[in-house]
């Protein structure tokens, strides 16, 4: 297997300390990057193929690039820490486990930036990992790297903590910059980008926890060899949280287009009792679901993209054939459903009706024109709202009953409302 | 072409709607753009007044080279934008639209006020027309709250639009409003230990285009369609907001009183979309407690006979004081000034306010609450309380022996006049509602409400605004302008009965601070609300082909 990057700092009940990740190579590149144009950054993270790793898999130096920098106001940097993607666990790991290494990418943006306070918004459950974070700012203000004068030079940096309550709509990028502003979370209208008009009115990048992290490696050791590490335009390693029917689930670190079948049976070491696979979930619980003839499909943006899923936040869950994909379904749609910000009418009103009518369906009520009802309502609920919560949520309801309908009629046409209809005619 | 008009130029864009080409200028939003080709883009939140909110999605419209369809009341037209707000995408995302906006709503119609004039109602007939597919249980929310003293909320029948939470943060700035939990769960609630009660509330009943929010004073007095509608003018303050007044006259069922409620109309210039609460409310004047026929000594009287007995008066003695008020029309004023100074050359004509100042803010209510004191001030009548108060002295003194009233409740007002009212030798009232002075006058003549009569008032920017007359006058009452010309015929030569139009025409003519237009252009650019912040109604024959 190919070299761990991040995750050889995920050593078991450990936190790398300052001096520790030091002695390892550490806070060098930032030193370098004090030293380069800010332009310079950009492009050699541009040529690194470097993706946002939280999800939408943006091009990072592409979005460096459309800041205006001409605005008269300062420019901010939010790094998304929410980590609510049901089967994502990643952020976490690096936050625990390698703070500095953390810090040190957000040190890098901000300077490629022009930055001068940066915000870290971690989801509040992080109770630990906050505490880390906090400790390793404080450590490294002490060192003289975080401060007015950052390793000696005339650059200012401020990094905030910011905690979290627990909606998972704040994970969505104006989501989370209406609650870090102190508003309730809710995705604001676009146009204007965070680009352009971000937190509190001004420009904003927003970048994921293990996006920044890479940055280090990348300015250590070149954007030719980081893009090299990964497949066609994407470049580099990811971090993939496996869960769900295998024997070890976990975080691995994977270079980007790494087959899907091999994550399952060799790095995770295949299905507890060697039970046949039923489907995977391959990028969060908003992607679309895979069947077992699709897993020959490398874990890439783009690779993904063709099989109408996507490779969102690395969160692979595994379903063997015991699980009932009916149950599956309604609870990740109760989730949406409880987590819908209550905005958008398609969202609010779609995802209630949708876990209600799959309640009805798993209690036995289930009607057949309640599938072709579904798959309509999830057509219009998908691309018509404000944020994407509702296209993530339109994404399984439409693939479990198209790649696997014969499990949604077995539960109606067992139902009792069924067959009470087939009585009375 | 000179620069001026070249930057106007510059400032236009130039798109095609629904194949039309049409220039508007930079920065329109595509859902104003689209009424300028006669096509009603349907939406629940938006309003023109108020801040983009974005979530009801009905108004979503297909821009050639964007795959995705785009809400019109957020995207602004670009110069070469194709538009698109009928197509068959569109128009089935819509009719979805519709129908999420109603699976939890409990289409309780039969009970609801806002029935005849829900914006569901109407969306659903152009462009729903669908069948529920909705098996499941609604989601129960409280019903009928009083969230203040003059609205109702009924949370189930909410869309969420939040205009009434916008309004409450951008225009009376009160923030009493949010929204509270999420997904279908979410609710509008007053905030802990609030309640709807700003000089302002009505308007969030007034722009609700559901049956969520409805006016505690008008639910269940009548349905709306029983309404009639007539534009006039508010009197409450010297802003003079441009209202409708929503009438009964032909189901006496529906309880006694005419006018039952009043709504804003829009005027860019002078209230824009919204009216105060306190006008609002102040409409039951025109229906209660008023003077209905005339009056001498207590006792009924021919209208004629009072009228020639005042001649008589009049002629016989210049000891006349009248006491004229800034709620007053200008043409009454005039005529009154034309009478009384010019012809009679009376001595003794006064301004005084029945109301004295009260609350203001810089939104809309003014702290004068007379309509037409500048109106008055340009007819040369200014309030000046000392020569007023003189008169009680004079009358003392029986240099003044008879006093004609217009309107308003001098004897309540200042206990001095109830001291010497009794040494008069005659006193009339002319007015539209009883009070201590009605009472103890010795003859009355029963004049018409500002909703009775045409006119104008010059509000405190200056700007003559006309009302006309939209019920008949309660009783045997009349307008002022018909006395005073009566009079002047009886005590003078050259007077004729004259509408309040011709009156102003004369008026204009001489005064150079009226503008010479005439009633229809005084009624400003003003427009209905339905017009600029509502749905098209879909037309009778719409229906007829659904059916």
């Amino acid at each position: 297997m190919t070299e761990k990057l991040i995750s050889k700092y995920f050593v078991e009940g450990k936190t790398f300390s300052l001096a520790e990740y030091e002695q390892d190579g550490g806070y060098q590149a930032i030193r370098k990057a004090l030293d380069m144009k800010r332009e310079d950054i950009i492009e050699t993270v541009k040529k690194a193929n470097l993706r946002g790793l939280g999800g939408a898999g943006f091009p990072t130096g592409m979005k460096w690039s459309f800041i205006p920098q001409n605005t008269g106001k300062p420019v901010y940097l939010v790094i998304n820490g929410d980590e609510g993607e049901p089967g994502t666990f990643k952020d976490k790991y690096i936050l625990r486990h390698a703070p500095h290494l953390f810090l040190e990418g957000v040190m890098i943006a901000s300077v490629a930036n022009n930055v001068h306070k940066a915000y870290v918004y971690i989801r509040g459950e992080y109770v630990k990992p906050i505490q880390i974070l906090k400790k390793a700012i404080g450590d490294a203000t002490a060192k003289g790297y975080l401060g007015d004068k950052i390793f000696g030079k005339d650059y200012k940096l401020e990094i905030v903590v910011h905690r979290g309550a627990g909606a998972y709509i704040c994970g969505e990028e104006t989501g989370l910059l209406e609650s870090l502003e102190g508003k309730k979370g809710q995705p604001r209208l676009k146009p204007p980008f965070p680009a352009v008009v971000g937190l509190f009115g001004c420009p904003t990048v927003i970048n994921n926890v293990e996006t920044v992290s890479y940055l280090s490696f990348i300015l250590n050791r070149g954007p030719e060899w980081f893009a090299g590490l990964g497949s066609e335009k994407n470049g580099g390693m990811r971090l993939i949280s496996l869960s769900g029917h295998v024997r070890n689930p976990g975080v691995y670190e994977l270079p980007l287009g790494f087959s899907l079948r091999k994550l399952i049976y060799e790095v995770g070491g295949g299905i507890p009792g060697d039970k046949k696979l039923k489907a995977v979930v391959p990028g969060g619980l908003s992607a679309a679901i895979l069947s077992p003839e699709e897993i020959d499909v490398g874990l890439d943006f783009d690779q993904l993209r063709n099989l109408k899923t996507m490779a969102g936040s690395g969160g692979v869950i595994v379903f063997d054939e015991t699980t009932d994909l009916v149950k599956a379904l309604t609870v990740t749609m109760r989730f949406y459903a409880h987590e819908s910000c209550g905005q958008c009418s398609p969202c609010r009103e779609g995802t209630g009706w949708i876990y209600r009518i799959l309640k009805r369906i798993l209690e036995g009520k289930g009607r057949l024109e309640d599938l072709n009802n579904m798959a309509d309502i999830c057509a219009y609920m998908g691309g018509t709202t404000i944020c994407a919560l509702a296209d993530g949520a339109a994404m399984p309801l439409r693939s479990y009953p198209q790649k696997f309908r014969s499990e949604f009629e077995n539960y109606i046409k067992n139902s009792e409302a069924n067959s009470r209809v087939l009585q009375s005619t | 072409m000179n620069m001026a008009e070249e930057t106007a130029v510059k400032k236009l864009v130039k798109l095609t709607v629904d194949g039309k080409p049409i220039e508007v200028p930079i920065g329109t939003r595509l859902i104003e753009a689209a009424r300028m080709t006669q096509e009603d883009v349907p939406y629940y939140c938006y309003h023109p007044g108020l801040s983009i909110a974005g979530n009801c999605r009905m108004c979503q419209v297909e821009i050639e080279g964007i795959p995705k369809l785009q809400i019109a009341c957020h995207m602004e037209a670009k110069d070469g934008m194709v538009v698109h707000t009928k197509n068959e995408k569109v128009l089935k995302t819509r009719q979805h639209m519709l129908e999420f906006l109603l699976v939890n709503h409990p289409v309780d119609c039969p009970v609801c006020d806002q029935a005849g004039e829900c914006w569901l109602q109407d969306y659903y007939m152009k462009h729903g027309l669908h069948d529920s597919r909705v098996n499941e249980d609604k989601v129960s929310k409280p019903k009928a709250v009083p969230i203040g003293p003059n609205v109702m909320l009924d949370n189930e029948r909410c869309i969420l639009c939040s205009r009434c939470v916008r309004f409450t943060d951008e225009i009376s700035k009160t923030r009493e409003l949010g929204i509270s939990n999420r997904g279908d769960h979410s609710e509008v609630q007053v905030f802990p230990g609030k309640q709807l009660n700003n000089p302002y509330s009505g308007n969030v009943v007034d722009i609700c285009p559901v049956g969520a929010l409805t006016d505690r004073d008008f639910r269940f007095k009548i349905r709306v369609w029983y309404l009639k509608s007539g534009d006039s003018v508010c009197g409450g303050c010297s802003r003079g907001c441009n209202i409708q007044v929503h009438t009964n006259l032909d189901r006496p069922q529906h309880g006694t009183g005419r006018v039952k409620r009043l709504k804003p109309r829009y005027n860019a210039e002078v209230n824009q979309w919204w009216m105060c609460d306190a006008g609002r409310y102040d409409y039951k004047y025109h229906d209660e407690n008023r003077v209905l026929a005339a009056r001498k000594t207590g006792a009924q009287a021919f209208e004629e006979t009072v009228l020639k007995e005042i001649a008589a008066k009049l002629k016989a003695s210049k000891k006349t004081a009248v006491i004229l008020s800034p709620q007053m029309t200008n043409e009454e004023l005039y005529l009154a000034r034309k009478l009384f100074r010019d012809e009679l050359k009376l001595q003794h004509l006064y301004l005084a306010s029945p109301k004295k100042d009260g609350f203001s803010d810089d939104i809309l209510i003014k702290a004068d609450k007379n309509p037409n004191r500048k109106g008055a001030e340009n007819l040369g009548f200014t309030e000046t309380p000392e020569k007023f108060e003189s008169l009680f002295g004079l009358s003392a003194k029986g240099e003044v022996d008879g006093w004609i009233i217009f309107g308003q409740d001098l004897l309540s007002l200042y206990p001095k006049a109830r001291e010497v009212f009794s040494k008069l030798n005659w006193s009339l009232f002319i007015g539209s509602n009883e009070n201590e002075t009605s009472k103890l006058a010795g003859f009355v003549l029963p004049s018409a409400t500002s909703v009775e009569k045409d006119g104008t008032w010059t509000n405190f920017d200056g700007r003559t605004q006309a009302f006309r007359k939209v019920l008949e006058p309660a009783g045997e009452a009349k307008s002022e302008i018909r006395f005073l010309t009566q009079l002047g015929a009886l005590v003078s030569s050259g007077w004729s009965a004259q509408t309040a139009e011709a009156v102003y025409q004369d008026l204009a003519a001489k005064e150079k601070s009226f503008p010479v237009r005439s009633y229809a252009d005084l009624s400003g650019t003003a427009s209905a609300i339905r017009v600029q912040a509502a749905p098209t109604v879909p037309s009778l024959q719409q229906y007829d082909n659904i059916l």
